[in-house]
């Protein structure tokens, strides 16, 4: 049925339309202007003020080369790859092993074991007793400490319990009676059909992990094992440079402008690696939130 | 069909210990599977719920939360006699608060307004683009949200507000009265797209025959608006309260840590940074360390209220609506 419009129902697409317009620019220019800014020259940038669409003065990556000069910074790379690997790994196992078993509906203490599960999410104790209990456990300064206290999240475990759920039975009960164990029904089965739900499984646990920062804060005191966001925390919030950055020849420039354009660089190296993969997997997401928020 | 009966019958006869038996046997490979998830769910979800005991002890020289000796409610006295309790509940009441009423509607809102895109192409873009926040960490936004708000070069921010009020650009962080609505506008900004995909998707569980039926009927936008499409997310929306009121203690504490400093901090300790600042927080700020026990009292106050609001939430909406948690 086509209808014809009225005035008043003009004027709200309209506005509608510009209310979107501007969501995106609010959305997006925060990042724009950081790396426009990242870009610029340190003594131009000082003296900006307003709106910034491109690099002032010269463009140039100097602040770039003293962000990748920082062995501080290299080693929380190194650790957050070392995390994000790991952590990822051990969270696709236990939640795809998980969902499978409380995917099956002929299982007697699945109810229970559900139960278990969600009430976790209800009653949190909160991060001091996690800490006692990483403590008790001796896990504190190991990187392990990042990777086993979040090795399932209870809402992916869901999603994916979902996901598993919808399965035609038919197949793994084929593949039972052909003399197949549970492992390879899930590895040779199971994980083939949900490749979707395994790729959200794979950003929202690695988005976690790059960009985690309390349990670092709580669990690690030797600077060695840092990872990524807590040396950026301590340069972006707490303004602690390290020397290595600071050194060579600054071109008159003051320390404070230097600062600035390090700080920039850093939030865009920060955060480029998730901008680039997002895109691409941003049709699988929106998928898995809704199967998660369909049975929940 | 007799037949049918007659094994139903049959099914029941078999007594409990006879079927956990039979399970047990038939399903053992999956228990053994089963087994590392619940190993992890007991150390890493109910440990620290068992690691509250740790609330009754005094951890102050012996700080195993197995040995330590007893105290009673002495940790908790402490916490209410704080000469700061009054003030850091009051502020976690107050931000979580705003932080509800300004930030519960916004996503519903948007997820409304994309619904009435007419460009599907434009509704994605936007969708995409608003979702982005979500993706970038906290330290990140906190360190953006700085620099944005200082009085340099960097700060856009301040340099509008102080366009429009006729001042010099100030520091906004260290303005106390200024940290509550940038912390909201952060929060709302960082969590409006994402927040917004679940009513996206019960929107598009509502029954189309619903509109088409409402149009015969001449309804308006406004009226399909209000009779059918608010209806039919009503109990999405009712979810996410609940879940969301019970998260009322916790408040958004990793941002209000981040955005914390000297001068804003009797506007912006809440309990969650309270505990954090009593065992890890700068000593510089004129914060006394206290032992595991004292935070352990706060993050099992915490919890209680927290759960008891969850519980009382579900209960009223299961009263006064059709949809509840459990």
């Amino acid at each position: 049925m086509i209808q014809r419009k009225t005035f008043g129902e003009r004027i709200f697409d309209g506005f509608n339309i510009l209310f979107m317009l501007f969501l995106i620019v609010v959305t997006l220019y925060p990042l724009i202007y950081v790396l426009a800014s990242s870009l610029s020259s340190a003594g131009d940038l000082a003296r900006h003020r307003g709106i910034l669409l491109w690099p002032v003065g010269n463009i140039n990556l100097a602040a770039y080369g003293r962000v990748f000069s920082d062995p501080q910074l290299m080693v929380g790379y190194r650790n957050t790859l070392i995390i994000l690997v790991g952590g990822v790994t051990l969270n696709i196992l236990l939640t795809s092993v998980g969902a499978y078993v409380l995917s099956r509906k002929d299982v007697f203490w699945n109810k229970t074991f559900s139960k278990l599960i969600v009430v976790t999410m209800i009653f949190q104790g909160g991060f001091i007793p996690l800490f006692l209990v990483v403590n008790a456990i001796g896990l504190l300064d190991s990187l392990w400490a990042l990777i086993l206290p979040t090795a399932i999240s209870t809402f992916n475990l869901i999603i994916m319990r979902t996901s598993f759920a919808a399965i035609p039975e038919s197949l793994s009960e084929s593949a039972e009676l052909d003399g197949a164990g549970h492992m390879t029904i899930l590895f040779k089965i199971v994980l083939p059909l949900s490749k979707a739900v395994i790729a959200v499984m794979v950003l929202f646990y690695g988005v976690f992990h790059w960009n985690s920062w309390l349990h670092a804060a709580l669990f690690i005191r030797n600077e060695n094992l840092f990872p990524l966001q807590l040396v950026l925390r301590n340069i972006l919030i707490l303004n602690q440079m390290t020397d290595d950055m600071m050194a060579g020849d600054i071109h008159g420039a003051n320390v404070m402008e230097i600062q600035m354009t390090i700080q920039y660089a850093m939030i865009i190296i920060a955060t480029v690696p998730i901008l680039c993969l997002y895109p691409f997997l941003q049709k699988y997401f929106a998928k898995g939130v809704m199967i998660g928020s369909v049975k929940g | 069909m007799a037949n049918k009966k007659n094994l139903g019958i049959q099914y029941k006869k078999l007594s409990l210990g006879y079927r956990i038996k039979r399970d047990a046997t038939k399903n053992y490979t999956l228990y053994l599977m089963m087994l590392p998830v619940l190993v992890y769910y007991i150390i890493f979800h109910y440990g620290p719920m068992v690691g509250l005991q740790t609330a009754f002890r005094d951890t102050r020289i012996i700080t195993d939360m197995w040995t330590a000796p007893w105290v009673g409610f002495a940790n908790f006295r402490a916490f209410f006699n704080h000469p700061w309790f009054g003030m850091i509940l009051g502020n976690t009441i107050r931000i979580s608060l705003w932080t509800i009423i300004a930030g519960f509607p916004a996503p519903i809102i948007l997820a409304l307004l994309i619904n009435e895109l007419k460009s599907k192409k434009f509704s994605r873009v936007t969708q995409t683009i608003t979702y982005l926040p979500h993706f970038i960490s906290l330290v990140v936004v906190a360190g953006m949200v700085i620099t944005f708000v200082s009085a340099g070069s960097g700060g856009i921010i301040s340099q509008a507000w102080a366009f429009i009020t006729r001042t010099e650009p100030q520091y906004m962080l260290n303005n106390p009265s200024m940290f509550l609505p940038i912390f909201v506008t952060t929060n709302i900004w960082r969590t409006i797209g994402w927040g917004s995909i679940v009513y996206l998707a019960a929107l598009t569980g509502i029954d189309p025959t619903l509109y088409e039926a409402a149009e015969i009927d001449g309804a308006s936008r406004m009226r399909k608006l209000w009779h059918v499409t608010l209806p039919g997310i009503l109990p999405t929306i009712t979810i996410m309260l609940i879940l969301r009121v019970g998260q009322v203690m916790t408040v958004g504490f990793e941002e209000i840590l981040l955005l914390q400093n000297q001068l804003n901090f009797h506007v912006s300790e809440v309990i969650p940074t309270h505990m954090f600042n009593r065992n890890f927080g700068n000593t510089d700020w004129g914060i006394t360390r206290e032992h595991t026990g004292y935070t352990s009292a706060i993050a099992m106050f915490n919890s209680v209220i927290n759960f008891a609001i969850i519980i009382v939430a579900n209960f009223i909406c299961r009263k006064v609506g059709e949809t509840s948690l459990w």
